[in-house]
């Protein structure tokens, strides 16, 4: 039987840019996921927060702010600290190109920026769980 | 958790109110995986500790948010709080847009509240097949009130106070007169009416509507130990928290010591035993269903027989053990084992 995927959309720090995640949430949606919305202004800690009570599959972080070196390394120290480190982390928005190579290594598994179609951010979270597997 | 934990692990992290355990058992008891089964029965055995309210009414009453300025003041008693809130998925998708944690984000960075966003999966009447699968798992978690949201429904969406002590039913005003009030179920099944957005100027007449409606019925009213309180509040200027909370307050005296609490406790259990064995049921019939009925429906077609007597033929085959489809999926042919 296969459950709906479980996905955090996040908006962190003063970025008040939600057109996209938006956009992305309602595509997320007709494609049959279980989407959970944080609204604008998080920090880190209440998306760590909000993502591991829910229980998220992916927690996707929308970031049109430029402060993506800051937010994924507290991210992703949360997420280990608080027990939930196999939570798949992806980013959304815009961003420079050698920030995209940084936050990878820092454990982004995908980075799905302005230009990327509908389709293929819910094949690329599609694939990402089923990869994973069952937990 | 990067590898696969046991749920019977899990129950134990979660009787320590570890958060993660938490989350991931609902998860399961959502997906029905027959690997939980066994763990979700010794939580329901271990659980019953705590307070569960349900809160329902219509969209756009002002419910998640109610529910966040509720939970703040149950917060000063003391009280862990966990909350479950119930979106709609799309009947077209099947997706869901969960929303309602928006509502309560100034609780996030508290401990001592859980919130959980749940989506219906095409369930009727307000909650979704696993709620209360997680409210047993909070209550074992530790918390002490659980909040049930249900789906903003309309007029005779009432499973919730058949699952709840207390039933709180939400209206805001300049929704409808008091006819709307009068016409099924939202009004009877309220152990407390709150009207919300009190800080609007047509929130009285609001709170009239209803206190009067209320007075038409209180000759054949079923709850002899309980007045049915109408509470005006403001989410916005926090006007009448103070009175719901002790209204909340004392309709859990009325369902833990009283003899009405027992009879509404016994009848919670038994629409829990219909609920499970009325989801069993289609499970099944929907398996036997999905072989049979063609076949049936082309006898149907050439009026071979009439239709009572193939639906109960494809009734009899739900029934059936160690059907095609189960050999199929090479599983056990015994009632329990199915899926719930």
């Amino acid at each position: 039987m296969t459950q709906p995927i479980r996905v955090l959309l996040a908006k962190v720090g003063l970025d008040g840019h939600d057109r996209g995640v938006k956009v992305v949430a309602r595509t997320l949606r007709d494609a049959g996921m279980d989407v959970i919305y944080s609204g604008l202004h998080r920090t880190p800690e209440e998306v760590v927060t909000a993502a591991i009570q829910e229980d998220v599959d992916v927690l996707g972080v929308s970031l049109l702010s430029g402060v993506q070196l800051t937010v994924f390394p507290k991210i992703f120290e949360l997420l280990a600290s608080k027990g939930a480190d196999d939570m798949i982390v992806v980013a959304g928005g815009v961003m420079p190109d050698e920030d995209v190579v940084e936050i990878k290594k820092m454990g982004v598994r995908e980075v799905l920026l302005q230009d990327t179609p509908p389709d293929e951010i819910v094949q690329t979270l599609t694939r990402l769980v089923t990869e994973r597997g069952e937990r | 958790m990067s590898r696969y934990v046991p749920s019977s692990e899990l129950v134990e992290r979660a009787a320590r109110g570890e958060v993660p355990a938490i989350g991931r058992l609902i998860s399961r008891a959502e997906a029905g995986m027959p690997e939980a089964r066994g763990a979700l029965a010794t939580i329901y055995r271990r659980a019953g500790r705590a307070h569960v309210i349900g809160l329902t009414g219509v969209p756009g009453s002002g419910k998640s948010t109610l529910v966040a300025a509720l939970t703040a003041r149950l917060r000063t008693q003391g009280l862990k709080v966990g909350i479950v809130a119930v979106d709609p998925s799309s009947p077209y998708s099947g997706g869901a847009i969960l929303g309602d944690r928006i509502r309560m984000s100034d609780l996030v960075n508290d401990p001592g509240v859980y919130i959980r966003s749940m989506a219906t999966r095409g369930a009727m009447g307000g909650l979704a097949r696993a709620t209360l699968d997680a409210v047993d798992i909070l209550d074992l978690g530790g918390f002490d009130t659980i909040i049930i949201e249900t789906v903003g429904v309309g007029q005779d969406e009432v499973e919730i106070a058949k699952a709840s002590h207390t039933t709180v039913v939400v209206s805001a005003p300049g929704l409808g007169d008091e006819i709307q009030a009068i016409k099924a179920g939202m009004l009877e099944i309220a152990d407390i009416h709150v009207v919300s957005k009190c800080d609007r100027s047509d929130a009285n007449r609001t709170l009239v509507d209803i206190k009067q409606m209320l007075t038409l019925g209180a000759a054949t009213s079923a709850k002899p130990e309980w007045q049915t309180p109408v509470v005006g509040v403001s989410s916005y200027t926090g006007e009448g928290f103070d009175a719901l909370t002790r209204a909340i307050d004392r309709h859990r005296d009325v369902a833990f010591g009283t003899a009405s609490g027992s009879r509404r406790q016994l009848a919670i259990a038994r629409f829990r035993l219909e609920k499970t064995a009325g989801n069993l049921l289609v499970e099944r019939f929907a398996k036997a269903a999905a072989t049979r009925a063609p076949a049936l429906a082309e006898r149907l077609r050439r009026r071979d027989a009439d239709p009572y007597s193939l639906a109960n033929e494809l009734l009899a085959a739900s029934f059936e053990r160690g059907s095609a489809h189960e050999r199929d999926h090479h599983r056990p042919p015994h009632f329990a084992e199915d899926h719930w």
